[in-house]
């Protein structure tokens, strides 16, 4: 009975664990597009930090350098 | 609910995404694998006896375009002393052959189109260059290019191989 519920949990946790991906660093082309930017939009970030500090008054911290290709 | 066994069951699902996704990554001391025999697209020079550095690089990598003027000029530099094969890991040529006309280059560029070399190597980072003594043996290991500070780390590590 142990053992059953063993493998079916472990079944469980595995199927649930293939859902994350291992991105290499040379398999990360399309996430170094340019519409994966975050700051391909200016006007829409400044809109958003605006809302952010007027609501928290607090801004910045939002994001990292470079794009989504991990180089360097 | 048991969580004894609920321990077990994750512990298994952490070990099997380890070993899943453990890659044996070329380090300083190893030879690099044997170029011909990975199908490269692209004229392989040849290397016996020669400083080589071989460097992974892609179109999409910004760092990789700041590396080529500097791997041109070592190139240019140490002539017939010094080999470099920029090998391209592009899913498409067209990207490849758009960069290099826009940063044409004098060393050697072959397209590993299956992308069978770079996951056998692993290479950490795009770019990443292997510096290789005459007998193919890696000596030197360049994750990312760092402007001035990787340019001169390359003349001098060159410069020890040769001596």
């Amino acid at each position: 009975m142990k053992t059953k519920v063993f493998f079916l949990l472990a079944s469980v946790v595995l199927l649930g664990a293939t859902g994350c991906a291992n991105v290499k660093p040379w398999q990360r082309e399309h996430l170094a597009d340019y519409t994966m930017r975050p700051d391909r939009d200016p006007l829409g970030i400044a809109q958003k930090e605006h809302i952010w500090f007027s609501r928290e008054e607090a801004s910045g911290g939002s994001g990292v350098g470079g794009g989504g290709c991990g180089c360097n | 609910m048991n969580t004894s066994l609920l321990k077990k069951a994750v512990l298994a699902a952490l070990l099997a995404g380890a070993w899943l996704t453990a890659g044996a990554a070329l380090k300083v001391g190893d030879t690099l694998p044997e170029l011909a025999s990975y199908s490269l697209e692209g004229k392989l020079p040849d290397t016996r006896g020669k400083v080589v550095i071989v460097d992974f690089w892609a179109s999409w990598c910004l760092p990789c375009a700041e590396s080529f003027p500097v791997m041109d000029e070592l190139q240019k530099k140490y002539g017939d002393r010094l080999v470099v094969i920029a090998v391209n890991v592009d899913e498409k040529a067209s990207n490849m052959d758009k960069f290099l006309k826009k940063h044409a280059v004098t060393f050697a560029v072959v397209r590993d189109a299956g992308q069978k070399l770079v996951a056998t190597v692993s290479p950490e980072t795009m770019p990443t260059s292997f510096i290789l003594d005459g007998t193919g043996k890696v000596r030197f290991l360049h994750n990312g290019f760092h402007g001035e500070t990787t340019r001169k780390e390359y003349l001098s590590e060159i410069e020890s191989i040769l001596k």
